[in-house]
């Protein structure tokens, strides 16, 4: 059960990550910190509370398997990899330089990487994949895909959400982004999602609905997984697109801009408070 | 051919418990004996190759050696960026498997013709390329597929088609196997044209023309020593391929080119152009000059060509 203390070691965990990771993309010039700052409380509580894993041992066969879909946050999952101790800390600052494996978009060469994201899509299959080998052989991991709105567009995505209530994936873990904007304009405008709860019950799916930035309501959902013995469960976690930095918040251009130093240092005093 | 890959296939499995087949809803009277003999290592993924293929490049992240298997060119081209991304940059053990490549569902219509295959594979990193003769080959290459770590592309004819190779032909990955010694000419064929061209071969000798035969299965690895060393002891090379550009002819000319082997040499395949028209794969093979009549005069004219002066 979740009390004050976790909430608030969440709290400062999620904080830190979207410090980090806003330094890292402003240091890079780089693009996607709203979509960054939207999963960092997810990634909080995956990594520190829900994945079995072991970052002295990224290989160890009976880890959870994490594969983050949306690979364009992968500074994101660059800081959350480093702060829980994959690789040293100080390698972030190598984010998109010259000869650094930490690319633009999620790389497996990096310790704790599991699948090289970047073109949408791609996760949720490999995830029934991983999913299927745990089922088939009785081992106890669990598989997460973390997906963006967006990227439920893909065709793709939709023959995988086919086949997990099918194979009975019960150890397969989907959690949406649903921040509500895509690259080029809001979901609503451009390919309307609505109502996503009801497309995945339609294709059999246990379907949780909660707040992305509630803690509590996602450590106490992750916990008492799989709340429905052989069905795939979907987190439908909303979320608010550069969250944490008030001049970011539901802002499409940050899908695209990188902070100015002055931005970089007022962001900076909105997650360090 | 699709059913001595099979029973390599099961004879694979029983050895090794990492063998996973995942097939895209295709394989009907052939693929049932892998599923009743091993049904925790079969899965159709129904029609859906994109996800047949993020599913397979999943079961090899977790250990598995996994096998997709489909029709011409569903398993190949509708998942081209799972198989580049997902397979390929991974380097995962993962084997395409397409049965009915080239024209062998010629009547069926250009949808089912799986004649850029190879050219389109062959872009991709880490990947390996078979495209077996006959029974035989096919066995060998899909046992020898089946214990070789990393991705591969294996095309396959569809099936009746006749054994060439003595049962004991050694097939090594990599490597081309001669099946006639010459001095005139090398013909060299990939995949199920070796047949027609060994029945040309038969015609030339008997127009005073011996021509040496190579079936040349793997496309990568490619047998360069062989290529170079024809280059060097008969007089010109014909290539014989069910493919259009980008396939052996291509790759066979880049050596040549690379190597600085000049000799006359000559591409015989498919046109770029979409086959519009119906017909048997014999048919539409020989309206391509694919055929004993199209290789044995493409033979004859190369060694008519004079032979070009070593680039000084």
């Amino acid at each position: 059960m979740t009390d004050a203390n976790e909430i608030t070691e969440m709290r400062t965990i999620a904080q830190r990550l979207r410090g980090r990771t806003l330094q890292m993309v402003h240091r890079a010039r780089a693009s996607h910190i709203g979509g960054c700052l939207s999963i960092a409380d997810l990634m909080a509580c995956l990594y520190w509370k829900i994945l079995r894993i072991d970052p002295n041992n990224p290989e160890w066969p009976d880890r959870d398997r994490f594969i983050l879909s949306k690979g364009h946050a992968a500074a994101m999952l660059y800081s959350t990899l480093a702060d829980r101790g994959f690789f040293p800390i100080a390698d972030l600052e190598t984010y998109c330089q010259k000869g650094s494996l930490l690319t633009g978009h999620a790389n497996w060469n990096i310790p704790g990487i599991e699948l090289s994201t970047g073109s949408l899509g791609h996760g949720l299959p490999v995830g029934c994949g991983l999913a299927l080998a745990a089922k088939r052989d009785g081992r106890p991991w669990k598989s997460f895909v973390l997906v963006s709105d967006g990227e439920l567009d893909e065709g793709s995505n939709w023959e995988a959400i086919l086949f997990a209530p099918h194979h009975k994936l019960d150890n397969l873990v989907l959690i949406v982004d649903y921040n509500k904007i895509q690259s080029f304009g809001r979901v609503d405008e451009v390919l309307n999602l609505d109502s996503l709860a009801d497309k995945f019950r339609a294709f059999n799916w246990n379907v949780i609905e909660l707040d992305g930035h509630d803690h509590a309501a996602i450590l106490q959902a992750l916990r008492t997984l799989p709340d429905v013995q052989e069905r795939p469960t979907v987190l439908l976690a909303h979320t608010v697109k550069g969250k944490g930095v008030s001049f970011m918040e539901d802002r499409l251009m940050w899908h695209y801009k990188s902070p100015s130093d002055e931005q970089l240092q007022r962001a900076l005093a909105e997650v360090e408070n | 051919m699709r059913t001595a890959f099979l029973k390599a296939l099961c004879e694979q499995a029983t050895i090794d418990d990492r063998l996973f087949l995942v097939c895209g809803d295709l394989g009907y009277s052939v693929l049932e004996p892998f599923a009743e003999q091993f049904p925790l290592r079969y899965l159709n993924a129904g029609v859906a190759e994109q996800n047949m293929t993020g599913i397979a490049a999943g079961l090899a992240l977790a250990g598995k050696t996994v096998f997709t298997y489909s029709i011409a060119n569903f398993p190949v081209m509708r998942c081209l960026e799972q198989i580049r991304t997902d397979v390929c940059y991974h380097n995962l053990n993962v084997k395409i498997v397409a049965v009915g490549g080239g024209l062998a569902y010629g009547s069926q219509g250009y949808t089912h013709h799986g004649v850029e295959d190879l050219a389109v594979m062959s872009a991709l990193p880490n990947m390996v390329i078979a495209a077996p003769a006959d029974p035989i080959e096919a066995r060998a290459i899909t046992s020898l597929l089946a214990s070789y770590p990393g991705p591969a592309y294996l095309r396959l004819g569809k099936a009746g088609e006749p054994v060439l190779h003595a049962e004991n032909t050694k097939v090594e990955l990599g490597k081309s196997i001669e099946v006639t010694d010459g001095s005139d000419l090398t013909i060299i064929s990939i995949g199920g044209m070796l047949g027609t061209v060994l029945q040309a071969g038969e015609e030339l000798r008997k127009r005073g023309i011996h021509p040496r035969i190579l079936s040349m299965p793997f496309l990568i690895p490619l047998d360069v020593t062989a290529i170079l060393t024809a280059a060097k002891q008969t007089s010109a090379i014909l290539t014989v391929e069910e493919h259009g550009p980008g396939g052996l002819g291509t790759a066979v000319a880049e050596v040549l080119a690379v190597h600085g082997g000049a000799t006359t040499f000559r591409p015989l395949r498919l046109a770029k152009a979409p086959i519009k028209v119906s017909g048997s794969q014999q048919e539409l093979r020989s309206a391509q000059a694919l055929s004993v009549e199209g290789i044995v005069e493409a033979a004859e004219m190369l060694c008519l060509s004079p032979k070009p002066a070593a680039i000084r």
